[in-house]
């Protein structure tokens, strides 16, 4: 962990080390943040999520549990009730069935219920996606399930630098956040090496404010809207349109509750054309609301109807071919791209 | 629900700590535990070797032949050995995310499961699956890739099995790491009200993942909580397949009796990694691992009763080995799936 004490205002560092490096500045700024889960301990977490954490912290506070999700976030809710901060993680998004009552209905609805008498300050991560070949109970996405439960923060970060800030956010919020990341952006020494998971991170302090889109890329011809390991392969798509003369803008969502849909709005008043691109299942989804905050507003808006690019409502296959058929690569997204812009 | 719900007789079962005593068994099912353990290493050796063959430069999980994650199950060869011996391809069984060797055990087909690990639309489920996700109509067997929850399924088997009249049984695995979820608890519970033909095993090979069952568990033993749902609870200190065997045939003649279900823990051993690729950092054991491998064990004990010498020893592995490398050729050259049939299947 020499790496937050370094000089210089920024450093290269993996979405990991990046996530790592908020938990430990929040442990050492507050004594009530703890973080609890399987395998987070020794091993550092399955996803390098703790990576370091319990040779520093301690077992008191870095915290191996049994696979009881239902006892350890219930147990999470209760500490934050009484007004500690716990970070809670469910090693895949995959597992939350066996907790998800804890989660929607405890954690997410303690405050509405309490007439806002009771906060619960906890963030829930977990780790998301496929395109490893894990299959259909270990590479889903399931950001439109909790985003679709009210009453708790759904962030979903894709670069290093949102990694940290958005982390530091969601310990300091004072409600429910859900940290959801994606394994591909990790930058894990056992996965594809992607080249946008290792960027500069700000040192010291870093907040990333839950609830404001981000422009990865500005562009005037078409807009996407996307999130997480997406928006990776949607700026390599646009990185290989605008020499043909496709000028495309990349909006990064970060957080999906709450949407940030005047930054959805100002970039498609500029454009005229949407394609949504998501790694989650395309019905009753985040595809679908992102273009319903359009023509809430103003069908007119889109000179072309918007294009969607998600998960076929079909689970994750397991065979490589037939996974990344499914899933929103390159190829699907620069399709959507070409005959958006038209 | 009323008749399966019938006030359930079954006394509070105590929890045998030593095994009573085991009828000798017959030289041939000796041997043939002896076979489908050494068939069941032999196959997880070459998933092993064909697992990583191809991962390179580096460890990529996603490259190669055989992508993903890949949990092996030697030194836990025992357990599969010594339940499955009791049951025919009419009973179900239901693993966990470490399947190999109860679907080796109770026999499912080893091509078509070879298949669907690598992939192809010539496996059990046509490349959709995976290795954790193994199901195979012809021996009632399936998998699931998360914690404890092949426990209530398999309850429904047995509901099944009994409500048409058959004798046939459900047997339930998980990890000694599940036995901490609810749905292990609650399945114990439902079986044993009623009264349902299950067979519940736990293989406690002392980890989950990287934690140890002692910082996990409140207790030592998981057969003891048998005792708090009525029901039998045996545990099986040494990873012998005899021992289990014995064990087995008792909670499976009890659960076709109608007698209803028992728990059976096996202090068993993880010889490797959680998954391929899991550096084990972690791990305490590690130095005596090697040396607690059930397999030459029992090689050596059959060596001495004298029903096994090095020739036969050598046609067992030899004819392991053909079947192991028959399937994987069959793998091989099983097609890729078609990526514009991906979205099959979804409903029936
Ligand atoms: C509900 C759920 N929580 C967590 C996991 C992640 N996980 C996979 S295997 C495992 C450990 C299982 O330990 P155990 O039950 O003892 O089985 P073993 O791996 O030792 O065979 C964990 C935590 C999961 N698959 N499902």
């Amino acid at each position: 962990m020499t790496i937050t004490e370094a000089p210089q205002a920024t450093r290269r560092l993996t979405t990991s080390k990046a996530m790592v490096e908020a938990i430990a500045q929040e442990m050492e700024r507050d004594e009530s943040v703890f973080y609890l889960g399987e395998d987070v301990g020794a091993y550092g977490g399955i996803f390098s999520s703790t990576t370091g954490l319990l040779e520093r912290f301690g077992p008191e506070r870095i915290i191996d549990t049994p696979i009881s999700e239902t006892a350890f976030i219930g147990l999470g809710i209760g500490a934050a009730v009484e007004g500690m901060r716990p970070i809670v993680e469910v090693m895949f998004a995959d597992f939350m069935g066996v907790c998800l009552d804890q989660i929607y209905n405890h954690m997410a609805k303690i405050h509405f219920e309490s007439g806002g008498n009771v906060k619960v300050p906890m963030v829930l991560t977990m780790a998301t996606g496929g395109g490893y070949s894990d299959g259909a109970q270990h590479s889903q996405c399931l950001w439109g399930t909790l985003a679709h439960l009210p009453g708790m923060k759904v962030v979903v970060p894709s670069s290093p630098a949102d990694a940290k800030g958005l982390m530091t956010a969601a310990i300091r919020d004072d409600n429910p956040v859900v940290y959801m990341f994606h394994k591909g952006v990790m930058g894990l020494p056992w996965m594809a090496k992607n080249p946008r998971s290792i960027e500069e991170v700000p040192d010291g302090e870093h907040l990333v404010p839950i609830g404001k889109a981000r422009i990865a890329r500005e562009g005037s011809d078409v807009t996407v809207v996307t999130l997480s390991l997406s928006v990776h392969h949607a700026l390599d798509v646009a990185e290989k349109l605008a020499p043909q003369g496709i000028d495309v803008e990349v909006i990064d969502l970060r957080s999906l509750v709450p949407l940030d849909r005047e930054a959805i709005l100002t970039s498609v008043g500029k454009t005229g054309r949407l394609v949504v691109v998501d790694e989650d299942y395309l019905s009753y989804g985040v595809s679908a609301e992102v273009i319903a905050t359009i023509t809430d507003q103003d069908p007119g808006m889109l000179v072309v109807p918007p294009r969607r690019i998600a998960v076929p409502d079909v689970p994750i296959p397991y065979a490589h071919d037939l996974e990344y058929a499914v899933l929103p690569r390159h190829d699907r997204i620069e399709a959507a791209i070409r005959a958006t812009a038209g | 629900m009323t008749t399966e719900a019938s006030p359930s007789t079954t006394p509070t079962m105590p929890t045998a700590r030593t095994s009573p005593e085991a009828p000798e068994l017959s030289p041939a099912t000796r041997t043939q535990l002896y076979e489908t353990m050494v068939l069941s290493r032999t196959y997880e050796e070459a998933i092993l070797r064909e697992y990583h063959a191809d991962k390179g430069p580096g460890f990529d999980i996603g490259k190669g032949l055989v992508p993903g994650e890949m949990h092996l199950s030697a030194g836990q060869e025992p357990v599969a050995a010594g339940v499955c011996a009791h049951l025919s391809a009419d009973d179900a069984v239901t693993a966990t995310h470490r399947p190999h060797h109860l679907a080796i055990a109770h026999g499912v087909d080893l091509r078509k499961m070879t298949a669907e690990i690598f992939g192809r639309e010539g496996g059990l489920g046509r490349g959709r699956g995976g290795h954790m996700h193994l199901f195979d109509p012809a021996t009632h067997f399936s998998c699931s890739g998360i914690i404890a929850e092949g426990y209530p399924p398999a309850l429904g088997q047995a509901f099944a099995f009994r409500r048409r009249g058959t004798d046939r049984i459900a047997v339930a695995v998980t990890g000694e790491g599940a036995a901490n979820q609810g749905g292990f608890h609650e399945s114990l519970n439902l079986a044993a009200r009623w009264s349902l033909p299950v067979v519940f095993v736990v293989e406690d090979n002392d980890w989950g993942i990287s934690v140890p069952r002692d910082v996990a568990t409140a207790i030592g033993s998981n057969a003891d909580r048998a005792s708090a749902y009525g029901i039998p609870g045996e545990r099986i200190e040494d990873n012998d397949v005899e021992a289990v065997h014995a064990a087995a045939g008792r909670a499976v003649a009890r659960a076709r009796a109608g007698e209803g279900p028992s728990l059976i823990e096996v202090h068993t051993l993880r010889l490797w990694g959680h998954f391929e690729g899991d550096a084990q950092g972690y791990r305490s054991d590690l130095d005596e691992v090697p040396g607690r491998d059930p397999i030459p064990a029992y090689e050596a004990r059959l060596r001495e009763a004298g029903l096994l010498d090095d020739a036969r020893i050598a046609e067992i592995k030899d004819d392991a080995s053909s079947r192991v490398e028959d399937a994987i050729q069959f793998a091989k050259s099983s097609p890729i799936p078609d990526p514009t049939t991906a979205t099959d299947y979804v409903f029936a």
